[in-house]
């Protein structure tokens, strides 16, 4: 750690959390722990087709078996429910809970059965007969939009969803005057989040108050709002419970069909539903799979290796509905080139529908992919040149005197040192003995290499690029809110209004509340409130919640703190400039009597509750302030030239990792591996550096094992945890890591986002590692991702007189 | 549909329940019994998240029906604290290290350490990795908990010097 003394006394402390103590002790409250009087259990029946028309579905022997209830089909669903909002504006896509009259994706729910009990349930599917008529389906993305290949959505015309150009800065010039040109392509396999719980949903409909109850595991922005207008209720009439736990998210848990059916049949069957699907229901028709980016790049370069300008197209196979997730093409924007100094910068991004399951948000909205292929070019361009990895990325680094940097498309980055911390990455590798021992090893015959990559973080989360994909789309910030109250007794509380799925959201709001409080954040409670006691807010999303809400709880605090001083300059007969607090004690600062005059925390909580007469005659009593913070640089429309601030405060890491490579089976073998990383302020260590480590393992699972695969007809390959292969303790390798704390100048505490860098540049750092290593022996590997099958065939196809049997 | 009476021993009390004989014995636990700290993933063996101690062997619960344990001895998470409420070396060391994140492959987890740690008291990270391979986690990236285990296992050792 090359941390200084730190200036507060509990951010940065290494301090227990305040959630960890009920899930190691089995207390965690899930939705699947949350048991109602009366509750119904649902199954889903799952097309086993990629594309079909849906003819008779025949449910009386499902609805006459024992404990069933009802079932639903896509016709009454159609009938009753607004289509799902979709992230752009598709015409003709109608995307609806269950399928009705065509099935677009094998898994897509076809029916739902309600029983007694999920067993009773799941015997009912079997029973339920469907007439399919099978027809061709677009499997293969590009091969998608020839003009008679199967279309996903008739009534659309096309499978192509979204097609957007944008240039910023002189790309034409640059290009012309580059000394060279690179041209590459890169495939981002279909991986995700894949959380170990599995979304669910239990919903009650409160006939007494007219009130939709929803406990889910949910991590969406605008769930209520998407919730209410499918089922054409009033926002206000969704009860969502945000302080149900989160087994899991990484952005994937967005919960809407599943929640929607759940309430539909709460209403209608006046009793409460419980939907938890089960592993297959979540990989194939769930919110499971993630960005499948083929990326088309084109960099200009100096004789130096210095990258003027990039053209970038990036084509997305969404699957079968663009949802949310198809806006994974724009977020990347807002750090497109990277960590790099580019002049100028074009970008191409196209989604495609085919019958694969939709897509939904992972971890860094897009960005994964996104750097993947950016830093595979920096490596390009060295192995081009001749030159090091690590030089070609010190020639092309923003420098940390050029801080604040605008890149082309107008979005400025916060603060970074961003050379510092690459150096600091490389001397805890050891990357000149690294070196040395790479070409010792590959003269005694191993595959081994080394991998480098760096990565941004963008964090905040303005969702600017929403309306620069799609016009109509007129929003340009997001807020986050936290209440700060202290009771009668004096006791702390503060409020958020959103889920939390391991990023330890309690632990952040005390910290932050307490250091600015001067009370221990053990002693303060915080709370999830409900949707409709909630906050204005956004969500945990985007890298945001340490930066928006950890600020909003920041200024929250220091102006309930102000309150206090004043009540203690009123009691005190002076003025609030003349009182010094620490640590619980509001006293007069110097002068006559200072010392003397003094008044305490409890005291002052309670004149504030019970003793209106002390009060100073203008100050609002009860000692509760409520503060919203909207995204800093937010809140604005693109210029003429296309420019706006994205998003506002930008980690950086460097990810270095050494891979050996079994020549007989193919197997990656991560030997070591070290990240240097600079998230601004850590507000509890602990926690930044599990998100940061876990994130590596996410993105080691992208890098070499983890792919939704499908067949060429279209089926489905990978719909268990045997199939879609998660690292597991054994294939992670112990992770060394740095921090270094460059701050942002846009929050209470200088805190950026922590919870994707990790994620970001792990799989970039990996695919380099390994074709560092393959590269000897004319391998190079753009296909996420790298699983022994695919090492080993290229092993099979490149190397002479290859075979398992001379292979040592 | 027929139910079956069954009775085994949870966390030290015996206790009986009527199931239908397909039920598994994570269902029994977490919805006859009400021990809902032992958690579902995948209903397949593949994730660890229901592991319990069954006769003191970690075992997929999801795996195996309850009236097949009749008679048998079970440990879940909710009985790895003493009975007066006091933490566990294990779960101490893994509320210290931040050993988990969202907390849904914690119960497997610390089953499935405690039955290493009963087994070896001093293990190294190589045995630690290994004992836990067959329990995913998707938050952490493992580290935090090998450095959990490892710290409860010096911790125990501790104790028992003194």
């Amino acid at each position: 750690m090359t941390d200084s003394v730190s200036e507060y006394r509990y951010i940065g402390q290494p301090r227990r959390t305040k959630e960890d103590g009920r899930f190691i002790t089995g207390r965690g409250n899930f939705v699947q722990d949350v048991q109602l009087p009366g509750m119904k259990h649902v199954a889903m029946l799952l097309s086993p087709y990629p594309r079909a028309n849906l003819g008779r579905i025949d449910i009386e022997a499902a609805l006459a078996a024992p404990g069933v209830i009802d079932v639903l089909t896509g016709a009454e669903i159609a009938e009753h429910i607004a289509p799902l909002l979709q992230g752009i504006v598709a015409p003709g896509v109608r995307h609806l809970p269950l399928a009705h009259e065509m099935v677009r994706y094998v898994g897509e729910w076809v029916a739902v059965v309600v029983a007694d009990t999920r067993y009773m349930a799941e015997d009912a599917v079997e029973l339920i007969e469907v007439d399919y008529e099978d027809l061709p389906a677009a499997v293969d993305p590009e091969a998608a939009l020839a003009d008679d290949a199967p279309l996903v959505h008739p009534d659309h015309g096309t499978n192509l969803l979204l097609h957007k150009n944008y240039s910023w800065g002189p790309v034409a010039e640059d290009f012309a005057a580059a000394d060279h040109e690179l041209t590459y392509r890169v495939h981002w396999g279909r991986s995700s989040g894949v959380p170990i719980e599995t979304y669910g949903v239990v919903a009650r409909w409160d006939a007494a108050n007219d009130i939709l109850e929803y406990w889910a595991s949910i991590q969406m922005p605008q769930f209520q709002e998407q919730i209410a207008t499918a089922l054409d209720l009033p926002m206000n009439a969704l009860r969502i419970h945000n302080d149900v736990d989160v087994g899991g998210s990484y952005g994937t848990k967005r919960g809407i069909k599943q929640t929607i059916v759940a309430g539909y049949l709460a209403r209608k069957l006046k009793c409460p539903i419980r939907l938890i699907e089960d592993r297959l229901e979540y990989m194939s028709g769930g919110d499971a799979h993630g960005p499948d980016r083929i990326f088309d790049i084109t960099l200009a370069y100096a004789d130096d290796g210095v990258v003027t300008s990039m053209k970038m197209r990036a084509l997305d196979d969404v699957g079968a509905y663009p949802s949310r997730a198809v806006q994974q093409l724009g977020k990347p924007m807002t750090a497109l080139c990277g960590a790099y100094r580019m002049n100028s910068m074009a970008y191409e991004a196209m989604a495609v529908a085919t019958n694969k399951t939709a897509q939904v948000p992972v971890r860094g909205f897009g960005q994964a992919p996104t750097n993947y292929a950016v830093e595979t070019g920096i490596d390009h361009i060295a192995r081009k040149l001749g030159l090091d990895a690590v030089e070609v990325r010190r020639r092309n680094l923003i420098r940390a005197e050029d801080f604040p940097w605008r890149i082309p498309n107008g979005t400025e980055y916060d603060s970074g040192d961003y050379h510092t911390v690459l150096d600091m990455a490389l001397d805890l590798a050891d990357w000149e003995g690294l070196v040395r021992w790479r070409d010792e090893q590959r003269e005694a015959g191993k595959i081994v290499g080394l991998g480098l990559a760096t990565c941004l973080e963008p964090g905040g989360g303005n969702n600017i690029f929403e309306h620069m994909l799609n016009e109509k789309i007129q929003v340009t910030t997001f807020v986050e809110s936290v209440l700060v109250k202290v009771d009668a007794q004096g006791s702390v509380t503060a409020a958020i209004s959103t889920h939390t799925a391991g990023q330890g959201h309690q632990t952040l709001i005390a910290t932050i509340a307490g250091e600015e409080l001067q009370r221990d954040p053990d002693s303060i409670r915080v709370v999830h409130t409900d949707s409709i006691e909630a906050l204005p807010n956004r969500g945990p999303v985007a890298s945001r919640m340490a930066i928006i809400a950890g600020t909003a709880a920041a200024k929250a605090a220091q102006r309930l703190l102000t309150n206090m001083v004043r009540i203690a300059a009123h009691n005190l007969g002076v003025t609030s400039g003349d009182i010094e607090y620490n640590d619980g004690v509001f006293s007069v600062a110097g002068g006559v009597g200072a010392g003397d005059k003094q008044i305490g925390w409890d005291e002052i909580a309670f004149i504030a509750h019970r003793q209106l007469h002390r009060m100073p005659p203008d100050l609002e009593a009860g000692l509760q302030v409520f503060h919203v913070e909207a995204v800093p640089g937010g809140g604005k429309l693109p210029n003429d030239k296309g420019e706006v601030q994205i998003y506002p405060c930008y980690a950086f890491q460097a990810h270095i990792c050494v891979v050996e490579i079994d020549c007989v089976t193919g197997l990656v073998k991560l030997l070591d591996y070290v990240i240097a990383h600079d998230v601004g302020t850590m507000i509890n260590p602990a926690i930044v550096r599990g998100m940061i480590i876990g994130g590596i393992g996410h993105g080691v699972g992208a890098a070499l094992y983890e792919k939704f695969d499908y067949d060429d007809t279209g089926q489905l390959l990978s719909g268990t945890l045997f199939d879609y292969l998660l690292p597991s303790s054994r294939e992670m390798p112990a992770v060394r890591d740095v921090h270094h704390c460059t701050p942002s100048p846009l929050t209470s505490h200088g805190q950026k986002g922590s919870g994707e860098g990790g994620y970001l540049g792990a799989t970039a750092a990996v695919a380099n590692g390994v074709n560092d290593a393959l590269a000897p022996l004319g391998i190079h590997l753009d296909v996420l991702p790298m699983s022994p099958a695919a090492i080993e065939a290229a092993l099979h196809d490149k190397t002479e007189n290859y075979s398992p049997e001379t292979a040592s | 549909m027929s139910r079956t009476e069954v009775t085994f021993t949870v966390n030290g009390k015996e206790r009986s329940a009527h199931v239908p004989p397909r039920m598994t014995l994570v269902d029994c636990l977490r919805d006859e019994m009400g021990l809902t700290g032992t958690h579902i993933g995948c209903e397949q063996g593949a994730c660890g998240a229901c592991s319990i101690l069954l006769d003191g062997e970690p075992v997929r619960s999801c795996l195996i029906f309850a009236v097949q344990v009749e008679g048998q001895e079970i440990t879940t998470v909710e009985g790895l604290a003493a009975d007066d409420g006091s933490l566990s070396p294990l779960q101490e060391a893994f509320w210290d290290h931040h050993g988990l994140q969202c907390g849904y492959c914690t119960p497997g987890i610390l089953i499935a350490a405690t039955a290493l740690l009963a087994h070896n008291p001093a293990p190294d990270e190589a045995q630690i990795r290994e004992a836990i391979d067959g329990n995913l986690c998707r938050c952490t990236g493992y580290q935090q908990i090998v450095e959990a285990v490892a710290d409860a296992a010096t911790r125990a050792r501790g104790q028992g010097n003194d």
